[in-house]
């Protein structure tokens, strides 16, 4: 069992590889992020959402991965077209939100078995993308989810509006919110930080890395602020510290993230019971 | 000048037409009372003249159509079930929104006096910063009434504001209503079950997707137009047609 002077040492030694120096940008990036996305997830009830999109993105790795391209460029246009459609399904149609990610889950899965069984050969490749990859982030990942981030920034003054429409959708409405066309930008934008997290975390946990951080600073914080930056900050927390641990116990990197944040949550939800529950 | 000209309002969702050729005019400085049986289109007016639900006809609000006004001329009051109440917020927040329209991330001092000064004016300070989440029906009725008062609107647009609320709160709340409109010359649209506030409003509109009559109360809750929009007259008969309290 390595010692806290062993591991010290071996976080320092992390830091002087290069593709450990790329990961840890590239989670610090893509945590920023879904940590801001998150509280929306939790709070308009997206998490299935997540899942959804997560196997929109399993289809268009698997489409990379067939057509022996970058996958995240599949990947990336494939997802965004998946959210649009599930946000027009549920705008123009009475199906619930739900309905509507049910049939594209299923057909994104139906679209990555076909586009896998095709891609013989590569199919080892795809297993970085399950479960995430330390080794998967490269420079040029690296400054596509600069440029994407970048992008993210026109997120920030759309909080407010977000937050209100969030809290009563009539009310923001009433006020003249544009709240159907900020929907459109929610949906595009957690499809686009989840396929970034994607080399990081991994298609099968990413949709997790959007919704725990958000659920936990939801059991800490009686405010909408208090809950948005609560969960920037554990989601950047989880990612480094998640990222050392699995340079140190050579562990999939997106399983020694989200299992961090799980403890956190655990902790959360141990200390809202300890204080009075609801 | 007039505060609302609705001419030829009609809404429709799908099969379901909720209003039908819906026209008033009302003036400035009314305080109207909507009355109607359930479905009959009441919040639907109400959502309409806030551009709400598309419709057909016309909608115009101090003399200009609705698309050219300013949304902090209105202050609106939902119903309290339309809200998440899982939403972390306080109540300070909320009322907050009425001054930026937008979620406040932090209150600047003056928008914080402002919304304590707003809530004090309901008597609902003690409210200001309790979670929105733990408060009963009655206590939000009076933390949304803040919220819409603080914009100083020239239009009051308020759907069954005393729902959950008991028969002091009720009175409270027509009191508040009754001393902004005094002193801001706001007009007042409410949809309300309560046949006494009914009798009390300067004007009274009964409908049933339709207008079946609007005028001073004497006018307009006659026993035709209760039997007409109601179908019956129920318990308003031995109650309000000759003027009496419950």
């Amino acid at each position: 069992m390595p010692t806290g002077y062993t591991w010290g040492v071996g976080m320092l030694e992390a830091l002087g590889y290069p593709f450990f120096q790329r990961a840890l940008c590239a989670g610090l990036l893509v945590s920023l992020l879904s940590g801001f996305l998150s509280p929306f997830v939790v709070q308009r009830r997206l998490s299935f959402l997540g899942d959804g999109l997560a196997h929109a993105a399993f289809a268009g790795v698997a489409l990379g991965l067939f057509l022996r391209g970058e996958p995240l460029w599949f990947a990336l246009p494939f997802t965004f077209l998946v959210a649009m459609a599930i946000t027009l399904v549920k705008e123009k149609t009475e199906l619930s939100e739900d309905t509507a990610i049910g049939v594209f889950f299923a057909l994104s899965v139906a679209l990555g078995a076909v586009f896998l069984s095709k891609a013989k050969g590569y199919v080892g490749d795809a297993m970085g993308y399950l479960f995430g990859s330390l080794l998967a982030v490269g420079a040029a990942d690296l400054w596509a989810m600069a440029l994407l981030l970048l992008l993210a920034l026109l997120l920030l003054p759309l909080w407010g509006p977000l937050a209100y429409a969030t809290f009563d959708r009539e009310l923001a409405l009433s006020d003249r919110v544009p709240v159907v066309l900020h929907d459109y930008l929610l949906s595009g934008f957690l499809a686009v930080s989840l396929v970034l997290a994607v080399k990081v975390v991994g298609i099968i946990l990413v949709a997790a890395f959007l919704v725990i951080p958000g659920a936990v600073a939801r059991l800490l914080s009686p405010t909408f602020a208090g809950l948005t930056l609560l969960s920037l900050a554990l989601s950047v927390l989880s990612t480094v510290l998640g990222l050392f641990l699995s340079f140190l116990l050579d562990w999939p990197s997106g399983a020694s993230i989200v299992l961090l944040q799980a403890a956190l949550f655990g902790l959360a939800f141990v200390k809202t019971v300890f204080s009075g529950g609801k | 000048m007039l505060a609302l000209e609705v001419h030829h309002l009609s809404v429709r969702f799908g099969e379901f037409q909720a209003l039908e050729g819906v026209s008033l005019d009302v003036p400035q400085g009314a305080f109207v009372a909507i009355v109607g049986p359930n479905g009959a289109g009441k919040s639907t007016l109400l959502k309409a003249i806030l551009g709400l639900v598309p419709f057909r006809g016309e909608v115009r609000v101090l003399g200009r159509p609705l698309a050219e006004t300013d949304p902090l001329w209105f202050g609106y009051v939902p119903q309290i079930k339309t809200f998440d109440r899982t939403f972390p917020a306080l109540a300070l927040e909320l009322v907050a929104t009425g001054l930026r329209r937008r979620w406040p991330f932090r209150l600047s001092p003056r928008e914080r006096e402002e919304a304590l000064s707003a809530l004090r004016r309901v008597g609902a300070e003690e409210l200001a910063f309790r979670s929105l989440g733990r408060l009963s029906g009655g206590q939000l009725q009076r933390v949304y009434l803040a919220r819409a008062l603080i914009r100083r609107p020239k239009i009051l647009l308020l759907d069954e504001p005393a729902t959950g609320v008991d028969r002091v709160g009720e009175v409270d709340l027509y009191r508040y209503l009754e001393a902004y409109q005094e002193e801001s010359g706001a007009t007042v649209l409410m949809i309300t079950h309560d046949w006494e506030a009914a009798h009390h409003a300067s004007h009274v509109l009964v409908m049933n997707r339709r207008v079946v009559g609007f005028g001073p109360p004497e006018r307009a809750l006659t026993e035709g137009c209760l039997r007409q929009a109601f179908g019956h007259l129920g318990h308003a008969h031995g109650l309000y047609l000759g003027g009496g309290h419950a």
